[in-house]
């Protein structure tokens, strides 16, 4: 294990990795590695506790118990201040965007270039003309947020992450809430950052043809836990139960157990909103 | 038994609440008076936006409000005056119950329907809609971004508003004092300042700053716990409300019974 930890391709490792929210387990001890250069999917239905998982590995959540290898840091176990340089290596796309509402499109994508560096205002507003160039979005820096439509929100949420050239990018969601044609333009995205810059990405769907499309290696998360990783070959091919009821899309058998579902209830109750 | 785990519980509840708005305040004036000199530049720019919001934005519907009350100060004393024949008491009277109470109480409860709700709507929105978690992951720390500006444009903010509020009610009683008092305007406002000491008005200052503090502090811990879902904001924004008015009541109460204990040695 000591062994994997000293890998230098590994970009991101995750050792015996639990999150807790309150004394209810949302991921019960994970271990994978995301290597350097890798678009890594990590798959999973509604409550399968991915999304959670994406919010420790930003550091939005703090793990219980474990490791979280990024940059030879352990991030499960570092200062504010530390994790805030970490921070401005990695970009996060949100599900919904996350654009500020009451600044444009282009002051959202200039924001952590003005927070974090001494760059001159010109010198800005070339990179910004950049990143938005690169998705697609040139001339739209005036637009307020609210002006545009979901597909080019996520463009801008995209261009804001890409602002401070991050070596690792996530990706909440890119698909969500978008028509098959937009979304498919966000994986044509995806797959040219991929590409033209060797950029490690972490994406969080639930939409296979789109993981598909665009994963090296995939992870299932299921219940906390990590049920397979591979390749999409492996994955196209497992036999896992698991693996195949999500490929397959085979319905949940109705709850089977009246008891589980009177705890699942009563867990819901004493957590909301979670 | 029962109810005395019930009063513990609640003790400890709003103990915590006050531990959390300290903690936010807190953190702001290490935003104000650290940070900067660590090169985190303060946001002068957006305090003084939040500034105009806050005070320029209030200052017509509280003229207004606060000219009623003064006219309604001297309505009221003047019905217990006039027994005595001493109606050319209602300048005094009035100017020292504006000055001293209802001028700063008044503009923080104008205040806090204007901007303390606003604070809580904008940073509970932000909240749903990810944008704290943005902020987060762009390593822009949430408090030095939205909360400390709007806690230096309300400290400076609400004692300007407190001392135009001052004025408007010291006009409001002078309507009544020209009309039914015999007095004219010149000699109201000489009246009214015969009767201030400095104290008054400081102290009424005073109050303002910390109003100011505790109206931020509610308004944007309110937002920043908001939970997921829109109808969380809506109940953010009802409990800021709520939770200032009665915030701002108690620190009145605490801070005018200091004074009071100190002006007596």
């Amino acid at each position: 294990m000591d062994n994997a930890l000293t890998q230098p391709e590994a970009m991101i490792s995750l050792r015996n990795l639990r999150v807790s929210y309150g004394d209810r387990e949302i991921l019960h001890g994970i271990n994978f590695d995301v290597m350097h250069g890798e678009t890594l999917v990590i798959l999973g239905g509604s409550g399968s506790g991915k999304s959670t998982l994406l919010r420790t590995l930003v550091g939005l959540e703090r793990p219980s118990s474990g490791e979280i290898w990024l940059k030879g840091k352990n991030i499960a176990a570092i200062s504010t201040g530390e994790m805030d340089e970490i921070r401005k290596k990695i970009g996060m796309s949100f599900q919904g965007g996350a654009l500020f509402g009451s600044m444009t499109v282009g002051e959202n994508v200039a924001l952590p270039l003005r927070e974090h560096t001494k760059l001159e205002d010109s010198t800005i507003e070339i990179i910004l003309r950049l990143k938005l160039d690169q998705v697609g979005l040139s001339g739209f820096e005036n637009y307020m947020p609210a002006q545009l439509s979901g597909g080019m929100k996520k463009r801008a949420a995209v261009a804001r992450a890409l602002a401070m050239d991050p070596e690792i990018l996530f990706f909440d969601e890119p698909s969500a809430g978008l028509d098959p044609i937009i979304a498919a333009g966000v994986d044509q995205l995806i797959l040219e950052l991929k590409q033209a810059f060797h950029m490690t990405i972490i994406v969080v769907t639930h939409e296979l043809a789109s993981a598909f499309l665009i994963a090296d290696r995939m992870v299932l998360i299921d219940k906390g836990n990590v049920v397979a990783i591979g390749t999409t070959e492996q994955m196209r091919s497992s036999t896992h139960p698991r693996v195949r009821q999500f490929l397959d899309r085979i319905a949940e058998p109705a709850v089977s157990e009246e008891l589980d579902y009177l705890q699942m209830l009563t867990e819901e109750h004493r957590h909301p909103g979670r | 038994m029962e109810l005395t785990t019930q009063i513990g519980g609640s003790v400890t509840d709003g103990l915590a609440y006050l531990g959390a708005l300290a903690q936010l305040g807190g953190r702001a004036a290490y935003f104000t008076f650290v940070a900067p000199f660590r090169g985190k530049p303060l946001r002068l720019q957006r305090a003084v936006s939040q500034a105009m919001q806050t005070g320029v934005g209030a200052l017509p519907i509280l003229s207004l409000i606060t000219f009623f009350i003064g006219l309604i100060l001297a309505l009221q004393s003047a019905y217990e005056l006039r027994k005595f024949g001493a109606l050319n008491f209602v300048a005094s009277a009035v100017a020292i119950s504006m000055t001293r109470e209802l001028g700063p109480l008044i503009t923080a409860i104008v205040v806090i329907g204007r901007s303390g709700s606003a604070f809580a709507a904008e940073i509970g929105t932000m909240k749903v809609t990810e944008e704290i978690d943005a902020l987060e992951t762009m390593a822009i720390d949430p408090v030095h971004f939205l909360v400390t500006p709007k806690f230096i444009a309300m400290m400076v903010m609400l004692p300007c508003l407190t001392i135009w509020a001052n004025s408007m009610g010291i006009l409001g009683g002078a309507l009544f004092g020209v009309a039914q008092a015999d007095f004219t305007l010149v000699r109201y406002v000489q009246a009214s300042l015969d009767a201030l000491f400095l104290r008054d008005i400081s102290t009424g200052l005073i109050k303002s700053v910390m109003f100011g503090i505790t109206i931020t502090a509610v308004g944007c811990h309110e937002g920043l716990s908001t939970g997921a879902g829109a109808e969380q904001v809506g109940r953010s924004t009802t409990r800021a409300v709520v939770v200032s008015i009665f915030l701002v009541i108690l620190v009145d109460l605490v801070f005018t019974a200091l004074f009071f204990f100190i002006t007596e040695r």
